[in-house]
């Protein structure tokens, strides 16, 4: 690690003051990521707990799916496949009879449109990885395992694998949790009866309280709310999403240098 | 319960063509979202000043799903979001935070 430093009082000079490549490790360790199976194991045991909760809300996107009218096989496919929480769950709630296609999938894509941001934001570290790492990654890429994935990341670990790890244990109890809430439908009821909505927002708060970097973190993360919460009131569906990142990432682009 | 899953199981294992087709439809422009953002950076250079701006947006990300959710709650939602971060910044234990948020909101809103 030190392997530049002199050779007399080097090791006491490493250890008093941090190496000047510490305070800028996010942008110098993205050229050291490795998509290995220790990455994989890493993530995908990270992000059970985390599955856990996911699978609390799987259950409720279950209930709904056969309320909807959905099969248990078919709202299995649909876990399997599409793979993002409350698109799907956004999307059984407008199914009806007879079933409204385009507004259904434009709907989803909407919603989805942020992930859009968040795959960009793995570039630093994704940019040494095959195609087929990086598509194969994101296709698992979910809110919860991304921003465990960013985090891992961004403390300079170098596993590529990370996302790919931390996605299946989503996508297991994902699918799992969804045939688990289609089959026990109607017996368990209202989801909200037992605080399974609130799940998402409690895995939000958590993750914010982990990205918090200090100072640096409010600028962009105020322009981020505010533009979110009024975005909310008037847009449809959850471009709000969309906006704050877009916002919270201009803002920062204006003030790089300022 | 039982009955039904006895008696329903072909209704369980139905797919209807239209219903898969739907899905699929949702799958393919999910995955397009998914995998466009990064393909579209990894084919156009970026900027130092550019990628500062998107090293924010993790958390800013974060920020915008979670503020209108939590400003369409109430005062269960809030109090019980307090005891997720207050969990967090005492143990950063996700489960333990997770669970307390939970256990706080259905509390709360019995309660409240």
């Amino acid at each position: 690690m030190t392997e530049e430093s002199p050779p007399a009082d080097g090791n006491a000079a490493g250890e008093s003051t941090p190496e000047p490549s510490t305070s800028v490790a996010a942008d110098a360790d993205p050229d050291r990521v490795t998509f290995s199976r220790e990455g994989f194991r890493a993530g995908f045991v990270t992000c059970v707990p985390i599955a856990l909760g996911v699978g609390g809300y799987g259950i409720a996107f279950g209930v709904l799916a056969d309320q909807a009218g959905l099969s248990v096989a078919e709202a299995a496919l649909m876990s399997a496949t599409v793979l993002a929480g409350a698109s799907q769950i956004i999307a059984v709630e407008l199914w009806a009879d007879p079933l409204p296609i385009a507004t259904i999938v434009f709907t989803v894509f909407a919603i989805n449109l942020r992930y859009s941001l968040m795959g960009a934001a793995l570039q630093p570290w994704f940019r040494r990885l095959s195609p087929t790492q990086i598509y194969g990654s994101l296709y698992f890429m979910a809110d919860e395992n991304w921003a465990l994935t960013m985090r891992d990341l961004k403390s300079g670990s170098g596993r590529g694998a990370f996302l790919l790890g931390s996605g299946i244990a989503i996508w297991v109890f994902w699918v799992g949790s969804t045939i688990l809430g289609a089959v026990a439908g109607g017996v368990i009821g209202e989801p909200a009866r037992y605080g399974f909505d609130f799940i998402l927002a409690a895995v939000f708060v958590a993750l914010a309280a982990e990205l918090w970097e200090g100072k640096s973190t409010l600028v962009p993360w105020i322009a981020s709310l505010g533009t979110a919460v009024i975005a909310a009131q008037y847009l449809p569906g959850r471009w709000y999403v969309l906006l704050g990142g877009l916002v919270a990432a201009a803002v920062e682009v204006i003030r790089y240098d300022a | 319960m039982m009955r039904e899953l006895g008696l329903d199981l072909a209704d369980a294992l139905s797919l209807e063509p239209l219903t898969v087709g739907v899905i699929l439809a949702m799958t393919a422009v999910t995955v397009l979202t998914k995998v466009g953002g990064i393909w579209l950076v990894r084919h156009v250079e970026l900027s130092d000043r550019l990628e500062a701006g998107l090293s924010v947006l993790p958390g800013a990300i974060v920020i915008a799903v979670l503020g209108p959710d939590l400003a369409n709650g109430g005062p269960a939602e809030w109090g019980a979001a307090g005891l997720v971060l207050l969990v967090m910044w005492r143990t950063e234990n996700i489960l333990l935070a997770l669970i307390a948020g939970v256990v706080g909101v259905v509390t709360f809103r019995s309660v409240l």
